[in-house]
């Protein structure tokens, strides 16, 4: 017999699922499609294979909290570019785009609203301005939301969704670690609850400050979540990865995070935390 | 063996030539006094030009240079006994991060380091100065022992990074340099941060956050290295692109003094740290110990409270 011998006919290959435009989507997950509708409608959840689609800092607000509860604050605070940085593009510029193409200052949400009728503090991150990552007003606006909470003593949820620290802002960027954290931590002598909950992706500088700092820590199905992304640990182990590493189950299964929670259920998970935390 | 950066060449080319004279002198009973002392004045001009314009890539490698001193070279040379401390308690020993207590002077003091090997050997066993989650943990823990018995702490901050692996990742690499943030933003007794050679990332500021950040002359301290953003952002090019990136994220002790991150610079010996340990040590311990004293002066609440503000301050923004 041959050691080598073709068992299959030839090498089968599913037939490939266009897209069409506008009104339909093709999972990631299944590559099922999916009328866009339907998707909103199941809070952009795949009702095939649960695949959780990215959303955006409005998109959790409204899903969160109470409908006429919310006000944002320290929205104006903008990002400068502090080194003039220019590589192959400039920073000026890309601030510029970012704010053009999301409509927003920056990076992160900040609100004080109700979820369930409970007072609440809520820092959102948004992945579609500059990758979620963190500069001066992204590690400010956090160190603020946490001060919020803690003067208004209500709890405090951030929702992560960062690539990590903003390069061009260089060590300034990096130090906003070091003072979000040192901000959680005076939060941390009043009796309040921070719930950090990990999206799709959470890496570098800001899993490895305050988005790890939570008393509780909930992350949604099939975020990824680390601290070096996986194309620099491929590059520098010179293996391949394991099967779901990184992924919000297996930082569950290694003891990292409190609960992996499906997105139908966050609303009433986080009330029933801070219920408990209640005093 | 002895490394020789290229901007470095003319200099140690001078310095042998003048090496080689002194001997032919001293055999053959020449007089050749006048000589030497004309390149001796030649070799002081040089160092002078060439370490005074020095760009910040030039300073990046000098920070990296593989005969700098690292933190065992400066314990040996500042403390008159230290016991090293091993361990985090919880899962073993990291190599790439040292800890332990000492004596500096009549000062008791927590030293705590990232260790780099001098060769390929050692660098395997310190894991290149790439420490792992029980390194963060260890630090920790050996912290909150001087901590409890007041005794003042000193981090050396000298890492090309925390280490990109899989048991690291597992271990949960971000979780312990976060809960060092967090811990050490208030822990009870006076912090002193130097950077001593390379300050990549959250792998140095997990044993970074303290009351005064200090910096050797020939030392770099930013979010990524150079090559690491210059593969990021010029894709193709990638490290080639390294010195650009250098410049674009202002990553010297003079940068990061006028970014308002750093407070001060400890000047090296001319032709920097690598080429006189003993020097660098005498003025290192000089300061740490000035330093020292003035943080001690003041109150544990003053002294939290001014820890938090610093970081606060640290960024730009417009309101």
């Amino acid at each position: 017999m041959d050691w080598f011998r073709r068992v299959k006919k030839s090498i089968l290959s599913s037939e490939k699922k266009q897209i069409p435009d506008g009104l339909w989507v093709k999972c990631d997950g299944c590559e099922e499609i999916i009328y866009k509708k339907e998707l909103a409608n199941n809070q952009h959840v795949c009702h095939k294979c649960d695949y959780h689609f990215r959303i955006g800092s409005q998109q959790y607000i409204d899903m969160l909290l109470d409908e006429g509860s919310v006000e944002e604050f320290n929205q104006h605070i903008k990002s400068v570019d502090p080194l003039d940085f220019k590589a192959s593009k400039k920073y000026s510029d890309q601030l510029k785009n970012a704010r053009h193409k999301t409509g927003m200052e920056e990076a992160v949400r900040s609100v004080t609203g109700t979820i369930n009728s409970m007072p609440l503090t809520m820092a959102v991150m948004d992945f579609s301005f500059i990758g979620g990552s963190m500069g001066s007003v992204v590690g400010e606006k956090i160190a603020r939301a946490t001060d919020k909470a803690r003067e208004n003593k209500t709890p405090l949820v951030i929702i992560s969704s960062s690539g990590g620290a903003r390069m061009m802002e260089g060590a300034y960027s990096l130090m906003q670690m070091a003072k979000t954290s040192a901000r959680l931590k005076l939060f941390a002598e009043e009796n309040l609850p921070f719930i950090s909950l990990l999206t799709h992706p959470t890496t570098g500088g800001v899993t490895a400050s305050f988005a790890m700092l939570g008393d509780f820590i909930l992350a949604e199905p099939g975020a990824l979540i680390g601290f070096a992304g996986p194309r620099v640990i491929k590059q520098t182990i010179g293996q391949d990865l394991p099967e779901g590493f990184q992924r919000a189950e297996f930082l569950l299964d290694k003891g990292f995070v409190d609960r992996v929670v499906d997105r139908h259920h966050l609303k009433q998970e986080l009330t029933t935390i801070i219920e408990f935390c209640r005093t | 063996m002895q490394t020789v950066l290229d901007f470095e060449k003319p200099i140690v080319e001078l310095e042998q030539k003048i090496e080689e004279m002194r001997g032919l002198s001293a055999a053959d009973d020449m007089d050749i006094e006048d000589e030497v002392q004309r390149l001796q004045e030649k070799l002081r001009k040089l160092s002078n030009k060439v370490y005074s314009n020095l760009s910040r890539w030039q300073r990046y490698q000098l920070a990296k240079h593989p005969d700098r001193p690292y933190t065992f070279d400066y314990i040996d040379r500042m403390c008159s006994d230290f016991l090293e401390l091993h361990g985090d308690r919880r899962f073993g020993d990291d190599k790439a991060i040292v800890s332990g207590i000492g004596t500096i002077d009549d000062t008791k003091v927590a030293i705590i380091g990232h260790q780099k090997g001098r060769n390929t050997k050692q660098n395997v066993y310190r894991n290149f100065g790439m420490p792992n989650p029980e390194g963060y943990r260890k630090a920790l823990r050996v912290m909150q022992l001087a901590e409890k018995f007041g005794r003042p702490v000193i981090c050396l901050l000298d890492t090309p990074g925390a280490y990109p692996g899989i048991g690291a990742e597992e271990r949960g690499q971000a979780e312990a340099i976060a809960k060092n943030l967090f811990e050490m933003s208030h822990l009870r007794v006076p912090l002193l941060i130097i950077v001593i050679g390379e300050g990549a990332s959250g792998g140095a500021l997990g044993i970074g956050v303290g009351d005064r950040i200090l910096m050797l002359e020939n030392t770099w301290y930013s979010v990524i290295s150079p090559e690491g953003c210059a593969s990021i952002l010029f894709k193709e090019e990638g490290a080639s692109k390294a010195p650009e990136a250098a410049e674009a994220m202002k990553i010297t002790a003079q940068d990061l003094m006028e970014m308002k991150i750093a407070d001060r610079i400890i000047e090296e010996p001319t032709g920097g740290a690598h080429r006189n340990y003993d020097e660098t040590a005498k003025i290192l311990k000089k300061i740490i110990l000035e330093e020292i004293q003035s943080l001690e002066e003041l109150d544990t609440d003053t002294l939290l409270q001014q820890r938090i503000e610093k970081f606060s301050k640290m960024g730009t923004w417009e309101d």
